[in-house]
């Protein structure tokens, strides 16, 4: 079967983020930006799938800005067969993406899409869940490990308080959290390999979908700092500063 | 107004937080109903009906919501929404899982992880692993929220909701429940504590947690981990503090052996009070802490029990 497998184009996970003086928005001018770590987990498994003769081909998708392009190379370096580059420079909403995503999926047929469980950016959790109802498909969210039996897929989640198994009809939607896999790095012959792989472009207007949402950004501002603390010499003061300064003892 | 709050089930008991976002339902404002869908729920139901602020229970007793599978939740959502402005759940795994599905299907964005009511329309949430808050205003007919439950305070018992069985039932051929692993504990839950200690990688082992076992006995607490920890195999990871596992805001939060990354600090930044025990003293952790005590946890956790 094909493996549909969407990344997103984030700030790298490791940058402190700086909001705008004019709250606008975060600052992401001359930052470094890298591929959303819950979706190099997707990546993984669509390889690893196709590693083990269960899928015959791999197709990355994103929706982002030209600059995306970088992500999806990354994708192909990393054992993906083709891209899909879907290009808007507006702020596409979770909802939109999914629109998007969904269009991608009737065309492409697969057999399975996996997508991260969260962008580390706007850390929504939505666009799985939506593509999983707007193609109407069953939905493995937060797994930590899939094994395909047949016509079906078993999918572990990770829901607060442990494990939970389900089985899902193929085609299905996936959203990996962070044990499924530990993503390989690109080699550098996979780097030169990857830039000679197809990549589609489209755009919005020629899947006949409108990205603008009605939510709108007001503000962004950093939270409230914490005031320092301060450091105690001994147990017994930690102790005694928390029965009788912060009173929570 | 009118409000749908979806209660969050625990092995077929109402989970407490659902009375954290009935009191997000309080500060929108309006009628809130709750829905109660499972199997054998009839308990919760009588629960959710106690609540503070709620003036109706809906119940969906059927054993095609067993589980609380994403996709009947998600049908049976639709089929109710109509009539509400607003949908609610916790940001729950169940929350998280089901909730986009509605929006989707009403063809709404959905605001989640909401932290405060600003107005009906407008919210807070954090962005950036909690390193940003974004005001957001929706303009859709139909808000479809989730809620960050150490937001909002719970509402009390003392409510006297009619109960009112809905017989919608879905199909559903398309997912089925195969089994589940739930981490056994005696301690309060992790997102509800007042207090919490977690350990992080400077732990050195799982067998070393039982050092924090004697301190959470005493102080009635909530254990904890870091995702290091959780990451090394010292502990399940259900008990990962942090942006991808669980966020808390106790009254005391006590960090043992963890450094303080930021995605170990979106999960406990909001702590009333922090205490960090880390022989590192320049780890991050101490930036956010109140009380610091830089020194060897293994000499130091013995002599915090003996001495609480």
């Amino acid at each position: 079967m094909k493996v549909l497998v969407a990344v997103k184009r984030v700030i790298d996970y490791n940058v402190k983020i700086r909001v705008k003086a004019d709250h606008s928005d975060v600052d992401l001018t001359n930052v470094k930006m890298a591929m959303n770590p819950f979706c190099e987990i997707a990546v993984e498994e669509a390889v690893r799938l196709k590693e083990k003769g269960v899928a015959t081909e791999v197709v990355a998708v994103t929706v982002g800005p030209k600059a995306a392009q970088e992500q999806l190379r990354t994708a192909l370096a990393l054992g993906a067969d083709r891209a899909i580059h879907i290009e808007t420079d507006e702020r596409a909403e979770s909802l939109a993406v999914a629109k998007l995503l969904a269009k991608v999926v009737d065309e492409e047929q697969p057999g399975m899409v996996i997508l991260g469980k969260q962008a580390i950016d706007t850390d929504n959790n939505q666009t799985g869940q939506m593509l999983a109802a707007l193609t109407n498909l069953p939905q493995g969210t937060f797994a930590s490990e899939v094994a395909v039996d047949g016509d079906k897929v078993h999918v572990t989640r990770e829901i607060d308080g442990g494990l939970q198994t389900v089985a899902l009809t193929l085609p299905a939607i996936v959203t990996t959290d962070l044990r499924l896999n530990e993503p390989r790095y690109a080699k550098l012959p996979d780097i030169m390999k990857a830039k000679k792989k197809p990549m589609d472009v489209k755009t919005p207007a020629d899947l006949g979908v409108e990205v603008a949402s009605k939510v709108s950004l007001l503000k962004v501002e950093s939270p409230a700092e914490r005031k320092g603390g301060i450091k105690v010499a001994s147990v017994d003061e930690l102790i005694d500063k928390l029965k009788n300064e912060a009173k929570v003892l | 107004m009118s409000i749908l709050v979806l209660a969050d089930l625990h092995e077929g008991q109402l989970a407490g937080a659902t009375a954290h976002v009935v009191a997000a339902a309080k500060a929108i404002g309006g009628d809130i109903d709750v829905l109660v869908a499972g199997e054998g729920v009839q308990a919760a139901a009588e629960a959710a009906a106690k609540l503070d602020g709620v003036s109706k229970v809906r119940v969906a007793d059927n054993a095609v919501y067993a589980h609380q599978l994403a996709e009947p939740m998600g049908a049976l959502l639709v089929e109710l929404a109509d009539g509400y402005t607003h949908v609610l759940a916790s940001a729950s795994t169940t929350g998280k899982n089901v909730l986009p599905r509605l929006a989707a299907l009403k063809d709404v964005s959905q605001l989640s992880d909401v932290l405060a009511v600003d107005s009906a329309d407008t919210f807070k949430r954090p962005i950036y692993a909690g390193n940003a808050i974004a005001t957001v205003k929706s303009d859709d007919a139909l808000k479809v929220i989730t809620v960050r439950t150490t937001g909002f305070d719970a509402v009390g018992d003392g409510g006297s909701a009619t109960i009112e069985a809905i017989d919608t039932v879905v199909d559903n051929a398309q997912s089925s429940f195969f089994k589940q692993e739930l981490a056994e504990s005696d301690r309060p839950e992790l997102g509800g504590a007042k207090v919490v200690i977690s350990g992080g990688r400077g732990m050195g082992n799982g067998e070393n947690f039982k050092l924090l076992d004697g301190i959470a006995d005493k102080l009635g607490a909530a254990i904890g981990a870091s995702r290091a920890a959780v990451d090394a195999g010292f502990v399940p990871n259900d008990m990962q503090v942090g942006q991808t596992g669980k966020i808390v805001a106790p009254e005391l939060y006590i960090a043992v052996g963890i450094s303080g990354a930021i995605q170990h600090l979106a999960g406990m930044k909001d702590s009333k009070v922090i205490v960090a025990i880390n022989k590192d003293d320049e780890a991050p952790i101490f930036q956010v802490a109140d009380y610091g005590l830089v020194g060897d946890l293994f000499e130091i956790l013995p002599e915090l029990e003996g001495k609480l």
